[in-house]
C-alpha cells in the first residue's frame, strides 16, 4: 500500500513538472504584455527598460529556469496588473471558487442520487421516464445560457435574488466563507444551482444505470428471498454496490466542476479564480494565468490521488484482497 | 394430513411485446414435512420459475394468473405484497444456483446473516448473532466467529453456498427451494452439500423442493421426483417408481440420456428435436414433435390421470 | 454487425427469412418515439442550416441591410419597410431569426467538422495503438489518460488563449480536447477484435497487416465509436458556444450562436431578453435532439443490454 501510494506520488509530481513547462511555454507564446501595460506613446528606450524590469527581455529556457527557481521557493512571481504575487491572488480569490464547487456538487449529490434510484428502480413508468427526460434536458442545456435565464427569472422579473456578486462572509477556520450568512445564501444560491446542473444530470444517469444493472444480480433477488424490505434492499444492498463507481465518478468530476465554475463566475461575477483568470488572459497576465493553472493542476493531482485511495477502502474486495480460500 | 405444500393447476405467465409466454401452464403437486421433491427437466422448461411463484418472486411483466398455492394451509395467491414478504425468509425460504453471487460483495456475512434473522423477528442484535452461529454449526461450518466477521470474496465456492444454506434455514422454515445449487460446484462438494441438505432437512423437518436437471442428483436424494416440460408436469410420484418404470416418453427419454446408463462403444442415446419456446405453444401435448409415439390423439393437450395411487401422468400414449 | 440469427425451422419446415442487419437496427432504434422526434428535429435543422443564405428574410452581414434606427425592438415588431421582426433585434438593427440561422450554420459546421477531424485522428492513433502493441500503444494511451483527466475547457481555453481567433483555431482546439475520447474507445473496440480467432486466421494466411486491421478489425469497433460521435458532437457545439459566449472563440464577424447569446447579455438585466434568449433556445434544440438521438443508438449499440 505504501509502495503504491509512492509511486503515484512520484508521478503526480512528474506530472505536474510536466505540465508547468508546457503552461509556461504555451502562455508566453501569447502576445506581448508590453503593449498592455506601458503607455502607447512611450518610446523603444522606456519599452526596453520596462521589458528587463519585469525579465521579458531574456530569452525563454533562462525565463523558465528563473521562474522554476522561483516557483520552488513558492514565488510564481508578481501579477502584471495587481502588482502583488500572482500565487497570493489565486490563493485570496481561491476559497470562493471552492466554496461554489462545493456547494454545486452537494447540491448535485443529494438531488441526483434519489432521482436516478427512482428511475433506476422503475425505468418503464412514467415517473421514471420523465426523470430520464428531464436530464436529457438538463445534460443539453448549456450551462451559461441556463444561468441568463436563471438571472432573467429569479433576478429580473422576480427580484427575489441578486444577480452578481458573493454575499458576506464570515471567518470559518481562518477562511472566509458565505454560505453562513443569509445574504451569503441568497448570492449564493443561483450560480450554486446553475453548476450543479452539469453533474446532476450525469449523476442522474449514473445512478440510473448503475441501479439498473445492480438490480438484475442474483444478490438482490437474494436479498428479497430472505424477505427483507424493499427499503432495506435499495437502501442497504443496491446502494451499497452503485456507491462505488458513484464516488469515484464525483470525486474525479470534482476537478472539471472547479474548472466550469469559470463559466458560471463570469456570468453572476462570482470573485473566484475562474473569473480572474479570464480577464488575466484578455489582459495578459502572464504570471497570474500561470500560477492559476499550474494550482488548479495540483489541486486535480490531490484529488486523483485521494478518489484513488478512497476508492480502494470502499471496495472490500480491493481492500482485502483474497485470503486463502478456506473449505 | 401435514402436507406442507400444496400447489394446484398454477399457470405463470409473462405478458410481452412479442406474446404471451406460458412459463408454468398448470402445475400441481404435494409435498409433506421432511420430505424431499426432485423437480426435472431441461432448461425453459418452467422449474425454476415454478419455484419463483411459490416464493412469490414472480416480476412484472409475468404474473401468477390462476392456481393456488398453500403453505402449511395458508393460500399464498391473491396475498398483498407485505404479507407474502413476512413469509419469504420465514417459512418458505429459497437457495440459488451460483454462490458466488447470491452475496452481497461488499457486505459482511453477519450483516447478510443477521438481517434474515431480525427482518422477521424482533431480537437483538446479539441474539441474532447466536442464531447465526448456530446456523452455520448446522451447515458444517466450524469456528463461525471469523467467517462471520469476513467478505463473500474471501471464501470458496462451496463455503458460500454453505453459508446461503445457512441463511436459508435459520428462522427454520417449513419449505426451503433449492434453485440448482450445486450446478456451478465441483462434483466432490457437490455430494457433500447433497448429503448435508438431507440430513438438514430430515433433523429440522422442513420440506425440500430440489430443483435440477441432473437426474442422478435426484436419485440418490429425493422421495418424490416431479418431471417438468414446456411449463407442465408430464409424470410424477415416487423416485424408484418413477425411475425404474417409468410412463411418460420423456421421462424415459431422459433416462437412457444419462451417459452411464448408456452401453459403452455405442452412440449416446437422445431426444431428438429440441424444447419448443415457450410462447409457441400449442393446444396439444408439447412433446408431441419429439415423440416416437406421438399420434394423432395427441393433438389434444392430455388430462392428468393417476395411473397408480400417488402417481400422475400426462400422456394418452403412456409406456405401460 | 450481428447477423440475426436464423429462427430455428418450425415443424412443419417452415423457415424463416434472415432479417437484414440494418432493417433490424432501424426498427429497433425506431422503437422510441423520442429518438425519432430527435432525427427529425436533426433533419430539420440541418435543412435550415445548409438553406439559411436562401431563407433568411435578411443577411445580417450585409452593414448596408441594417438600420440601428432598428435596434433592441422586441419580437414581433415591425420595421420602418414594414417587413416584421419575428423574433425582434438585436444592438446593431440585426434581425434575431437571420441572425439564428446564419448563426446555427456556423454552430453545426464547427461541431460536425470538429467531430469528424477528431475522429479520424482519434481512429489513427487507437488503431495503431492497438495493432501495434508496446511503447506506441503506452505512449498514445498515457497522453491520452493524461489529457483526458483536465476538463475539456481548461485546455480548450489555454489554447484558444494561445492560439487566437478564428473557424480553423477554434476546430484546432475542439480536436485537441476530443481525439482521446476515439481514440481510447477504438483501441478497446480493437484489442477485443485483435484477440479474436478470425484474425489470427488471417495472420496465418499471411494477408497484409493493413487488409486485416481495415476489413475486419474496423468494422468491428464502428458501433461504439457511432455512439460516442454522436453524443461528441453536442459536446463540441456546447463547449464552442461556452468559449464564445466567454469571448475566446469565434471572432465577431462569423457570430455562433454563443456569441450572438454574449452579445444579448449585457441587456439582460434591463428586460430585453430576446437577444440572448432565442439564440439560447435553438442552441438547446440543437443539443438535445442531438442526444435524444445519441441515447437510443448507445440503448440499440449496447450488448450488455440485450434481454
Amino acid at each position: 500500500m505504501a509502495a503504491y501510494a509512492l509511486r503515484r506520488l512520484g508521478q503526480s509530481l512528474l506530472v505536474l513538472a510536466l505540465m508547468s513547462f508546457l503552461v509556461f511555454v504555451g502562455v508566453y507564446a501569447i502576445g506581448n504584455p508590453i503593449e498592455l501595460l506601458v503607455n502607447p506613446e512611450a518610446d523603444d528606450a522606456e519599452r526596453a527598460r520596462a521589458a528587463q524590469a519585469l525579465g521579458l527581455d531574456k530569452p525563454l529556457l533562462v525565463q523558465y529556469g528563473v521562474f522554476l527557481l522561483h516557483a520552488a521557493k513558492g514565488d510564481l512571481g508578481r501579477s502584471f496588473v495587481y502588482n502583488i504575487p500572482a500565487i497570493q491572488l489565486i490563493l485570496q480569490r481561491l476559497p470562493a471558487t471552492l466554496e461554489l464547487a462545493l456547494t454545486a456538487t452537494v447540491i448535485a449529490i443529494l438531488i441526483g442520487i434519489p432521482l436516478g434510484l427512482v428511475a433506476g428502480l422503475k425505468p418503464d413508468s412514467w415517473i421514471g421516464r420523465s426523470i430520464m427526460a428531464g436530464s436529457i434536458v438538463g445534460f443539453s442545456l448549456p450551462t451559461f445560457w441556463v444561468g441568463l435565464v436563471l438571472i432573467m427569472v429569479f433576478s429580473v422579473q422576480l427580484g427575489w435574488l441578486p444577480p452578481n456578486g458573493r454575499g458576506a462572509t464570515v471567518s470559518l477556520l481562518g477562511v472566509p466563507v458565505s454560505f453562513l450568512t443569509l445574504d451569503g445564501l441568497r448570492h449564493l444560491a443561483m450560480p450554486a444551482l446553475n453548476l450543479a446542473l452539469l453533474k446532476l444530470s450525469l449523476l442522474i444517469r449514473l445512478t440510473r444505470a448503475g441501479t439498473r444493472e445492480t438490480v438484475l444480480q442474483d444478490y438482490v433477488k437474494f436479498a428479497r428471498a430472505k424477505g427483507l424490505p424493499m427499503r432495506r434492499v435499495v437502501g442497504v444492498h443496491v446502494l451499497k454496490n452503485i456507491m462505488i463507481p458513484i464516488v469515484t465518478v464525483i470525486g474525479l468530476e470534482l476537478g472539471s466542476v472547479i474548472a466550469f465554475a469559470i463559466v458560471t463566475e463570469s456570468i453572476f461575477a462570482w470573485p473566484g479564480t475562474g473569473k480572474l483568470l479570464i480577464d488575466s488572459i484578455n489582459q495578459l497576465d502572464r504570471p497570474v494565468i500561470v500560477a492559476y493553472l499550474l494550482v488548479i493542476v495540483a489541486i486535480f493531482i490531490v484529488i486523483n490521488f485521494v478518489v484513488d485511495v478512497l476508492y480502494s477502502l470502499l471496495d472490500p474486495r480491493v481492500r482485502i484482497g483474497s485470503a486463502a480460500p478456506a473449505h | 394430513m401435514s402436507a406442507v405444500l400444496e400447489v394446484e393447476g398454477l399457470r405463470t405467465h409473462f405478458f410481452t411485446r412479442s406474446g404471451v409466454v406460458k412459463a408454468v401452464d398448470g402445475v400441481a403437486l404435494s409435498l409433506e414435512r421432511g420430505r424431499v421433491l426432485g423437480l426435472v427437466g431441461e432448461s425453459g422448461c418452467g422449474k425454476s420459475m415454478t419455484g419463483y411463484s411459490i416464493m412469490g418472486l414472480v416480476d412484472e411483466p409475468g404474473r401468477i394468473v390462476e392456481g393456488s398455492i398453500r403453505l402449511e394451509g395458508r393460500e399464498l395467491v391473491g396475498l398483498d405484497a407485505e404479507a407474502w414478504r413476512k413469509l419469504r425468509g420465514d417459512r418458505i425460504a429459497m437457495i440459488f444456483q451460483d454462490p458466488m453471487m447470491t452475496l452481497n460483495p461488499v457486505l459482511r456475512i453477519d450483516t447478510q446473516m443477521v438481517e434474515a434473522v431480525r427482518a422477521h423477528h424482533h431480537v437483538t442484535r446479539a441474539a441474532a448473532l447466536d442464531r447465526c452461529r448456530e446456523a452455520l454449526a448446522w451447515v458444517g461450518i466450524p469456528s463461525p466467529d471469523e467467517r462471520l466477521r469476513a467478505y463473500p470474496h474471501q471464501f470458496s465456492g462451496g463455503m458460500r453456498q454453505r453459508v446461503a444454506i445457512a441463511i436459508a434455514l435459520v428462522n427454520r422454515p417449513a419449505l426451503v427451494i433449492a434453485d440448482e445449487p450445486t450446478t456451478a460446484l465441483d462434483v466432490t462438494i457437490q455430494g457433500q452439500i447433497l448429503f448435508e441438505m438431507q440430513r438438514l432437512c430430515r433433523e429440522s423437518g422442513a420440506a425440500l423442493i430440489w430443483i435440477t436437471h441432473d437426474l442422478s442428483v435426484v436419485a440418490g436424494l429425493a422421495d418424490e421426483i416431479c418431471v417438468m416440460y414446456a411449463g407442465r408436469i408430464v409424470e410424477s410420484g415416487p423416485v424408484d417408481a418413477v425411475l425404474d418404470a417409468p410412463l411418460h416418453p420423456y421421462t424415459r427419454g431422459l433416462l437412457e440420456s444419462i451417459p452411464s446408463r448408456n452401453a459403452p462403444g455405442r452412440p449416446l442415446a437422445q431426444i431428438p428435436g429440441m424444447a419448443p419456446p415457450l410462447d409457441q405453444l400449442d393446444a396439444g401435448c408439447a412433446f408431441r414433435s419429439r415423440c416416437p409415439r406421438a399420434a394423432d390423439a395427441c393433438r389434444v393437450a392430455p388430462p392428468v390421470s393417476r395411473p397408480a395411487p400417488a402417481r400422475t401422468l400426462r400422456c394418452v400414449r403412456p409406456l405401460a | 454487425m450481428r447477423i440475426a440469427a436464423d429462427r430455428a425451422p418450425l415443424e412443419d419446415g417452415r423457415a424463416v427469412r434472415a432479417e437484414s442487419p440494418w432493417r433490424r437496427f432501424a426498427a429497433e432504434f425506431a422503437q422510441s418515439r423520442l429518438a425519432l422526434l430527435g432525427l427529425a428535429l436533426l433533419v430539420l435543422l440541418a435543412a435550415v442550416a445548409i438553406a439559411a443564405p436562401w431563407i433568411a428574410p435578411q443577411n445580417p452581414y450585409d452593414l448596408a441591410q441594417l438600420d440601428v434606427l432598428d435596434s433592441r425592438l422586441p419580437p414581433g415588431s415591425e420595421s420602418l419597410a414594414g417587413k416584421t421582426y419575428w423574433l425582434g433585434t438585436d444592438d446593431q438593427g440585426r434581425d434575431m431569426l437571420s441572425a439564428i440561422l446564419f448563426g446555427l450554420r456556423i454552430s453545426l459546421t464547427v461541431g460536425v467538422a470538429s467531430t469528424v477531424a477528431a475522429l479520424a485522428l482519434g481512429l489513427a492513433l487507437g488503431l495503431a495503438a492497438a495493432y501495434f502493441g508496446g511503447w506506441l500503444d503506452a505512449a498514445i494511451m498515457r497522453i491520452a489518460d493524461i489529457q483526458l483527466s483536465f476538463p475539456a475547457i481548461l485546455i480548450a481555453l489555454i489554447l484558444l488563449a494561445a492560439l487566437g481567433q478564428g473557424v480553423g483555431k477554434i476546430i484546432v482546439a475542439l480536436v485537441t480536447v476530443q481525439w482521446a475520447y476515439y481514440a481510447r474507445t477504438v483501441r478497446s473496440a480493437a484489442l477485443v477484435e485483435r484477440q479474436k480467432e478470425y484474425v489470427e486466421a488471417a495472420k496465418v494466411l499471411a494477408l497484409p497487416e493493413a487488409r486485416i486491421v481495415f476489413r475486419h478489425i474496423l468494422p468491428n469497433c464502428l458501433p461504439p465509436l457511432i455512439v460516442v460521435a454522436t453524443v461528441q458532437v453536442a459536446h463540441a457545439i456546447s463547449l464552442e458556444a461556452t468559449l464564445s459566449f466567454l469571448g475566446l472563440g469565434l471572432p465577431i464577424t462569423e457570430p455562433s450562436l454563443g456569441l450572438l447569446i454574449a452579445n444579448g447579455f449585457q441587456y439582460l438585466l434591463s428586460g430585453k431578453y430576446w437577444i440572448s434568449f432565442y439564440p439560447g433556445i435553438a442552441l438547446l434544440v440543437t443539443i438535445m435532439a442531438i442526444n435524444l438521438v445519441a441515447d437510443q443508438l448507445r440503448d440499440v449499440l449496447n450488448p450488455r443490454l440485450k434481454r
